[in-house]
């Protein structure tokens, strides 16, 4: 059984919200209709959204490191919303692992809300039901657009290539990879919900350059006794080399 | 959680409902058995079972503004193999359905008898009772259990929650059979008053249990879970907007600690101490108006109780909704 997911690199992301304002503007637009937007430009405005960008500052100053961190629905794989929906109206898709809401059926009663540790699923005020990120089902086995575009609306929005979307139950996926091999991790592992999206870690990069990679060593000049400029003089690529 | 009022009438009303059934059946239970004397109580089993029938359907209607879409609120009936707000909302209309059956076999004397064992006659309203009985303590447990089920909210996830709804449903629901008995069936009055008392003392050991077990409670998930990023010191500088949604207004209280602590308080007095006093004073000196005080005292409390119940679970998705700009 395939379980599509995102994979969200912390390390790349810089934190513009277009994932989220793609998000938005592909969900608004589709078959289940406009997504709640009241207010936009109002004092309070309110709304609902299936993804979000935050932002955290790790440490304390002068040591401090900013995080930003997009959070959708994880599509876990043991989906604690899904057992307590009244009506069957939430739904884990057996063939890729979604986690969905039937809007013809669910009646608004917000437990699965409830049962969401991570705050994933917010109720459309107008339409009166459940809402949440539907990884684009719309969109990803859409044979209309072309094969580069079956992505989810975040995915193709992200200037950075922060997301990455595939099966993570195929090894050999590019997401399943770049888990094991980035140490891709889950949210809140203590409550078993075994999300199927998961986060790559910021990582901070120490390069460290030894003398002899900034002066070659076999450099062929030197063979032929040639007296290269001091290391403190203004150089040429082409005209000196070290 | 924020409280919301339509769940909080919806729990209170319907504990209170099957709490006075399972007095007045439980009156009915100890008179068979002849601890209690006889008398022509059926009248007042009736109409104890249409105030309880009253109270369900008024906890039903509260129920109703809870849901977005309440025309299809028959669909919930579907998922009785893992949801028990499924079971609930299956178990609520049974329940209703016994006790009307109840009331009418009551009311309309129908004294079929089924088996005597000595002096002991079995008629048809204690086997549908006894019926009533169990769909009113399935009812209990479904309740509950939608509660203590969901793990992450740590408050909720334990047996106390369950033992809670049962004993609280039960002391509001004796306390109004006591207010009953006095009007129309006095002989049975301190059997009741008597009861009331007991339950109550007992829902103030198991509420007061859940209290301090709440109160030790570590919360299993941290800003350090909840983005996995490894240090001590990590701050929200942005949930992502600027205004509210729905994650910032369903699972938050958003009161100061004072009002808290006032609501808790006050529940406790009102629910608990005023009642239990009142029934003791009843007991000596009978007088009515201190039953109706007691009722209203308690049902009032209630009401705080469960509003404080919502509003003292942390719901971990807290967590991500810190701070706006």
């Amino acid at each position: 059984m395939s379980q599509l997911a995102l994979v969200i690199d912390l390390n790349v992301c810089v934190g513009c919200h277009a994932c989220v304002t793609n998000c938005k503007e592909w969900n608004t637009s589709g078959h289940a209709g406009a997504l709640a937007d009241d207010r936009p430009y109002g004092e309070d405005p309110t709304g609902t959204f299936f993804n979000r960008v935050q932002t955290y500052e790790v440490g304390e100053f002068p040591n401090t490191e900013t995080v930003h961190f997009p959070k959708s629905c994880l599509h876990c794989e043991d989906p604690p919303c899904v057992p307590v929906c009244p009506t069957g109206a939430s739904y884990k898709r057996k063939e890729d692992g979604i986690v969905l809401v039937d809007y013809d059926k669910c009646i608004g009663c917000r437990y699965c809300s409830w049962a969401c540790p991570y705050g994933a699923r917010e109720i459309d005020e107008h339409q009166k039901v459940m809402k949440k990120c539907t990884l684009c089902v719309d969109r990803i086995y859409d044979t209309n657009l072309p094969e580069a575009e079956r992505k989810p609306a975040c995915v193709l929005a992200c200037p950075t290539s922060a997301r990455i979307f595939g099966d993570v139950h195929d090894p050999d996926s590019e997401v399943s990879q770049t888990i094991r091999e980035r140490a891709g991790y889950q949210l809140m592992p203590e409550w078993g919900t075994k999300p199927s999206n998961h986060y790559l870690p910021r990582r901070i990069s120490h390069y460290k350059i030894h003398p002899d990679e900034l002066e070659r060593a076999d450099n062929p000049l030197k063979k032929e006794d040639y007296q290269s400029p001091d290391l403190s003089e203004p150089s040429l690529d082409d005209v000196t080399s070290w | 959680m924020q409280p919301a009022f339509s769940v909080i009438f919806l729990t209170t009303l319907i504990g209170m409902g099957q709490g006075l059934f399972l007095a007045i059946y439980t009156e009915q239970v100890y008179s068979l058995l002849n601890v209690l004397p006889h008398g022509e109580k059926s009248l007042f089993y009736a109409i104890g079972s249409a105030i309880a029938l009253i109270l369900l359907g008024l906890g039903m209607i509260a129920a109703m503004f809870h849901l977005g879409r309440p025309e299809r609120a028959w669909r919930a009936i579907t998922q009785w193999r893992t949801s028990w707000l499924s079971r609930e909302v299956i178990v609520l209309p049974i329940f209703m359905g016994l006790l009307f059956m109840y009331g009418i076999v009551h009311y309309m004397n129908w004294n079929i008898q089924l088996i005597a064992i000595g002096a002991v006659i079995i008629d048809i309203s204690v086997v549908i009772g006894l019926f009533a009985m169990i769909a009113a303590s399935l009812l209990f447990l479904s309740t509950g259990m939608i509660y203590a089920c969901l793990k992450f909210l740590q408050e909720w996830h334990s047996p106390l929650t369950v033992i809670n709804y049962v004993l609280l449903g039960s002391a509001s629901g004796f306390t109004l059979s006591t207010l009953l008995a006095a009007i129309y069936a006095p002989q049975s009055v301190n059997f009741y008053a008597g009861w009331t008392i007991v339950i109550t003392l007992l829902a103030y050991l198991f509420r007061y249990a859940s209290l301090i077990r709440n109160k030790r409670l570590r919360p299993k998930s941290t800003v350090q879970t909840a983005i996995g990023v490894r240090h001590t010191k990590i701050t929200q500088k942005a949930m992502g907007f600027m205004g509210g949604s729905v994650n910032t207004r369903d699972f938050f209280h958003h009161k100061s600690k004072a009002i808290i602590a006032l609501i808790k308080h006050s529940f406790i007095v009102l629910v608990f101490y005023i009642p239990i006093v009142l029934l003791s004073v009843y007991i000596v000196q009978p007088i009515q108006e201190l039953l109706i005080i007691a009722l209203i005292s308690q049902s009032l409390g209630l009401i705080a109780e469960r509003w404080y119940f919502f509003a003292d679970a942390n719901h971990p998705q807290n967590i991500y909704y810190q701070s706006i700009a």
